[in-house]
């Protein structure tokens, strides 16, 4: 016996909160892809918790999922960084208008 | 209250104090630590539903590779530290306001649904076991993610490759 579901639930849906106003609310392309590695993490934990309610395994192989692409988009969003902090030298989203 | 249940709230206070902390700070090395202490206590919280592979993944992947990435980024930029203020009062509180009706909606709706009282069961999930049913129930998916981790791979060394001549640079040079 652990907790009653609901409180992973609560759990996992304050961090991805948390993940979101990183994501909005800081004015750095790291920040903004670290709310999304947040947020992502969150949706594991719930996956998880999912997968042991229902005593299955679906659960945990979608988390395996979950992993692989977020480790793809962190290599492709950080690239991209690097890309725009040569091409503006910043990394502060408001620097981003070469297209005026 | 068993010994398994303090450990969950202790694990969850865990997380979300060092995520807490982490979002609020100014330095960005000191973000990417109170992360990696934030994916250590998810890692127990695996552990604890019993994903032990999973556990292990997190650690690996989440703590080490990813974090250690950032870490790397960091380090190997000079950012300038700019003084990041909070948006005008007047623009975060309405966003405030949606926030705190989306928590107490959110919070009002797991409480009443009947599901979400079950107590958890502990359980096991043998790490030999758990790889023998993704090889068996999802292995066109695990093919499809290892191509996506390739076009990733691939994608961040076209992007990361210095170009001799970028046409777009010299517009920001010229006007700041």
């Amino acid at each position: 016996m652990i907790v009653p579901f609901g409180h992973v639930l609560i759990l996992a849906g304050l961090l991805f909160l948390m993940g979101m106003v990183c994501m909005i609310v800081r004015r750095s392309l790291i920040m903004i892809l670290l709310g999304v590695e947040i947020m992502l993490n969150a949706a594991a934990i719930i996956l998880v918790g999912s997968s042991l309610l229902w005593q299955q395994l679906e659960g945990q192989s979608i988390v395996l999922f979950v992993f692989a692409i977020a480790g793809a988009e962190v290599s492709v969003g950080l690239a991209l960084i690097v890309w725009g902090y040569r091409q503006t030298g910043s990394v502060d989203p408001r620097d981003y208008n070469l297209l005026k | 209250m068993t010994t398994y249940s303090i450990i969950f709230y202790l694990l969850a206070l865990l997380i979300l104090g060092s995520t807490a902390m982490a979002i609020t700070r100014r330095n960005l090395i000191h973000v990417v630590i109170y992360l990696i202490f934030s994916f250590f206590g998810s890692a127990m919280l695996f552990y604890l539903f019993g994903a032990p592979f999973l556990a292990v993944l997190e650690v690996i992947i989440y703590a080490g590779a990813i974090m250690v990435l950032f870490l790397f980024i960091v380090i190997m930029m000079k950012l300038k530290p700019d003084k990041e203020r909070l948006f005008p009062l007047n623009q975060w509180l309405p966003a405030a306001f949606f926030g705190v009706v989306y928590i107490a909606i959110g919070m009002g709706l797991v409480i009443a649904e009947p599901g979400s009282r079950i107590t958890l069961k502990t359980a096991w999930a043998d790490p030999g076991l758990f790889g023998q049913y993704i090889f068996e129930k999802h292995w066109l998916s695990i093919e499809i993610v290892s191509l996506l981790l390739l076009v990733a791979l691939i994608g961040a060394l076209l992007l990361g490759r210095r170009s001799k001549k970028v046409p777009t640079a010299s517009a920001p040079e010229g006007e700041k």
